[in-house]
């Protein structure tokens, strides 16, 4: 970036034209199915429209969001998102789930990618094998642990009834207790490779000479995956986790078929979807996918400050 | 203690295996047992029957779904890849003001939740008159395929040596006669890889093929699974589900094998590196 300060030969102006010529399709159709969506969502938010008919809309303001109705009787009746304890149970759930299926799969992909790091006959096997749940459709992993976890013939209710670990068979995914439980197991089952393969891939980058003058200086393995190995991926951990976290804040396929119209599992983006497309509720699920997306931003930016601090903090 | 030791780390990777092969085992065992053999929890199947896949692939538009799933990820991985190594030329090859921006906004839109752009991109779709049509489908999933498809094959374009294009440069060649003739026969293996993760991710996409398509035919094959229901409303047809779920899932799982270090080097350009 020295050539700033000097006046850009006519080669690099010429290439820069370039440059924003060999992005501008991208550029465009990028605007076209993300951008332009986006602001018409948050516009829409604003109005009263449903989807019968669009076009018949009228601007309400904050009136999704927030709204105080005087009765006759001279109470006040609070309406809107805000209030509205449907969504707030929502947002709940999804924040929840995101928080332990993430930590699981971190700890689980954690012991998976150290185990693939040792050298040992048959790891491309294993390798192999742990490829399969991260190449399973999520809809297609919906169903086959539904099939499994079924309440009359599923074979994870006969073997536990076996083992005695249980005395009644259990209505995994209907019943409120565990609908959570059951949509966290598919979750992690699935994407616990994808973790283990991005510490994995740090791990292999480590310089293996730390690692052999730390044994030499006698540190157990337990000391040098604390004190060496684990500051040194760190960095590839945090990137791992917000991938996956962000990723589980949209959550919407596997609940909607693994546990549909439970109350338990309701995560943000059924919520919109449902008020959007089911309840003919245009506006309103608008509004639920705006504060959807300010909500999901706001913790990205709380996760990159905090993770920054305590990473030069650590130094 | 050193033998426990052993002992004890093939135990676990024994599990590892299992628990991530066992669920899609069972699929393959319950799509073939037929009748009442499917109600009892058996590891393996009493008999071979493969009435299920006769039943998915003949009743319903099981088949035109599949065809449907191949033409919306084969269009989208094409014209995602097209759009994407232009891009990527750029944004890796080519200092501009306001690149690192550009390169932070397409990240963020990667990872951007779907629903957000629902309601705006359905109106899109109502204007263009492409409800319940592929393209439809195809023109939504650019979101998120092309700035995955831009992001990885950037980090790619990255790493192809600086001499090549100098000495092309010298030569008078143009910025797309070095894109054409000679980055793009080096990047073979990058757009391979990339297309495939792409394919993939199409492939598997439900919440628009749920929402922009209405009728049987036009669905994808995610969207077909997930509505397979039977004669009667409490009668759920799983041999016929687990069929389909094998037939969509089995030439995945195999890609995947094949293709297994392109992948996983893939997957890692797009996390680690970035």
């Amino acid at each position: 970036m020295s050539a700033a300060s000097v006046r850009p030969s006519p080669l690099a102006r010429r290439r820069v034209r370039t440059a924003w010529l060999f992005l501008a399709p991208m550029l465009f159709v990028l605007g076209v199915v993300a951008g332009w969506p986006f602001l018409r969502t948050v516009y829409y938010s604003f109005t009263d429209a449903s989807l019968a008919d669009l076009d018949a809309r009228q601007w309400v303001g904050f009136d999704n969001y927030f709204s105080v109705l005087t009765l006759p009787s001279g109470r006040l009746l609070y309406d809107g998102l805000l209030v509205d304890p449907v969504w707030w149970r929502a947002v709940w759930n999804t924040v929840r789930f995101a928080v332990i299926s993430v930590a699981c799969e971190t700890v689980l992909g954690m012991i998976v990618a150290l185990s693939l790091n040792a050298d040992f006959p048959g790891r491309g096997i294993v390798r192999a094998a742990i490829l399969i749940p991260w190449a399973i459709p999520t809809i297609v992993s919906a169903k086959m642990w539904q099939w499994m976890l079924n309440d009359q013939f599923g074979i994870i209710n006969v073997v536990l009834l076996n083992l005695g670990l249980i005395d009644s068979k259990i209505a995994w995914t209907a019943s409120a207790d565990t609908a959570m439980v059951a949509v966290l197991i598919v979750d992690i089952w699935k994407t616990t490779p994808f973790m283990a393969l991005l510490i994995l891939a740090a791990l292999q980058m480590l310089p293996r000479e730390i690692l052999e003058v730390a044994k030499l200086d006698g540190a157990n393995p337990w000391q040098i995956f604390w004190r060496v190995t684990l500051p040194l991926i760190r960095p590839a951990v945090m990137v791992a986790v917000i991938f996956r976290a962000l990723d589980a804040l949209r959550i919407f396929d596997l609940i909607y078929v693994l546990t549909p119209n439970n109350v338990q599992t309701k995560s943000m983006s059924i919520f919109a979807r449902e008020n959007l497309f089911e309840f003919d509720k245009f506006a309103y699920g608008s509004a639920a996918s705006t504060l959807l997306f300010l909500i999901i931003g706001l913790l990205t930016i709380a996760y990159i400050r905090l993770g920054r601090l305590s990473f030069e903090g650590g130094r | 203690m050193k033998m426990l030791k052993r002992t004890a780390f093939y135990l676990l990777l024994l599990a590892i295996v299992f628990v991530a092969v066992f669920p899609f085992y069972y699929a393959i065992v319950t799509s073939l047992k037929s009748g009442t053999e499917l109600f009892q929890a058996g590891l393996w199947p009493q008999s071979f029957s493969l009435a299920n896949y006769r039943n998915v692939l003949t009743e319903g538009p099981f088949l035109r779904n599949l065809v449907n799933s191949l033409v919306v990820s084969g269009a989208v991985v094409a014209v995602s890849l097209l759009l994407g190594v232009t891009a990527a030329y750029a944004l890796a090859r080519i200092r501009f003001r306001g690149r690192s921006v550009l390169m932070l906004a397409i990240l963020s839109v990667s990872m951007f939740p779907q629903v957000a752009a629902l309601a705006g991109l359905f109106e899109i779709v109502r204007a263009l008159h492409l409800y319940n049509s592929l393209l439809a489908l195809i023109l939504s999933y650019m979101i998120f395929t092309l700035p995955f498809t831009v992001w990885v094959l950037t980090t790619f374009v990255r790493d192809l040596p600086v001499e090549i294009e100098e000495a092309a440069i010298l030569d008078g060649a143009g910025p797309w006669t070095i894109l054409t003739r000679i980055f793009l026969p080096l990047l073979w293996p990058a757009l391979a890889t990339t297309g495939l993760l792409a394919f993939i991710s199409a492939w598997n996409e439900f919440l628009f093929a749920l929402t922009f398509t209405s009728t049987n035919t036009q669905r994808t094959v995610p969207v077909a699974i997930a509505l397979l229901s039977g004669n009667s409303q409490f009668e759920i047809p799983w041999g016929n589900i687990m069929a389909a779920s094998v037939i969509v899932t089995v030439p995945l799982v195999a890609l995947v094998l094949i293709f297994q270090r392109r992948i996983v080097s893939g997957l890692t350009a797009g996390g680690v590196k970035g």
